[in-house]
């Protein structure tokens, strides 16, 4: 990654105008054509700077209320096991191993979002079934704080 | 909240993981999806001002230039959530932030290029707003793939 990709992803990163070409003012800004914008996101793309172009929803507001948390007490040595199959639900969108902290005991955190809290319990349950850990809990998120993204 | 027809869901289960990379991409999506590229544009202004499509650009793996990210959680009395939640916003690094009823009530991420710019802004907060907060940065990411099946 370069100077110039740096600045393509500052000048994108909180979002592409709505226009017929959106690259065309950045394209200006840094001299270079808007296939080179393009080839160089590409590549960044393959090398796994960016995991995608594409769009943030503000899931919020097209009526996706229910955003659990689901938070599981999984045995250290089980982790990887049971960390591969709750990433093998579709409802399951993020799958992270973190550590125990005192007054902290659940390691494997699993996000599910969903219409409603009822169906974000019924997708835990099946979770639950699958890896037969049974200490677990939703933490629902009621109020959105900040939602960027990361940011360079 | 936005009510959307087929056309809008269309769109947006389409430009989550399948935004055409071009340089004319809403004439690319409108010939995907069978409207103008006009039609396309029009609806985009209209989702993105009702808050349906926040933005749409790149989303940066942390890990991918270089650096670390945790997850945090604290402790908050609940009239004291607002201004709390006001000094964890001001960081550039924060790239979530929310409220969820339990032990811990807030619970925000942070992405940063070193670890130790990391701890340099938990004790900045702990000094800030007296509160302690629990640590916990990522040991194995399983998955990270935020689709929304829109229906």
């Amino acid at each position: 990654m370069d100077e110039i990709d740096e600045r393509i992803i500052k000048l994108t990163q909180n979002g592409i105008p709505i226009k017929r070409s959106p690259f065309a003012d950045i394209s200006i800004e840094l001299g270079i054509s808007e296939k080179e914008i393009i080839k160089r996101l590409e590549k960044m793309k393959q090398e796994e700077i960016i995991r995608r172009f594409g769009a943030s929803i503000g899931h919020r507001d097209i009526g996706i209320l229910a955003n659990a948390m689901c938070v599981w007490n999984v045995a250290d040595e089980m982790t990887d096991e049971v960390g591969t199959i709750m990433a093998s639900f579709s409802e399951v969108t993020h799958c992270y191993e973190r550590p125990r902290v005192p007054g902290w005991d659940y390691n494997l955190f699993t996000m599910v979002h969903s219409y409603t809290k009822e169906e974000c319990y019924e997708i835990a349950a099946k979770i639950s079934k699958a890896t037969d850990i049974k200490d677990y809990k939703l933490l629902f998120s009621d109020r959105e704080f900040k939602k960027t993204g990361v940011r360079l | 909240m936005i009510l959307l027809d087929d056309t809008d869901k269309k769109i947006l289960n389409t430009i989550q993981f399948d935004f055409p990379l071009e340089t004319e991409p809403f004439q690319k999506l409108g010939e995907q999806l069978g409207i103008s590229e006009n039609e396309v544009i029009k609806r985009l202004e209209r989702l993105q001002n009702e808050r349906a499509v926040r933005k749409i650009g790149p989303i940066i793996n942390r890990k991918g230039i270089g650096g670390t990210s945790t997850l945090v959680a604290a402790t908050v009395p609940e009239d004291k959530v607002d201004e709390v939640a006001a000094y964890i916003n001001e960081y550039h690094e924060v790239s979530h932030n929310y409220h969820r009823p339990g032990k811990f009530n807030i619970w925000f991420t942070i992405s940063a290029p070193s670890r130790r710019r990391i701890d340099n802004i938990l004790e900045e907060l702990r000094e800030r707003t007296g509160l302690e907060f629990i640590d916990l940065p990522t040991k194995k990411l399983f998955k990270i793939g935020v689709k929304f099946n829109i229906w």
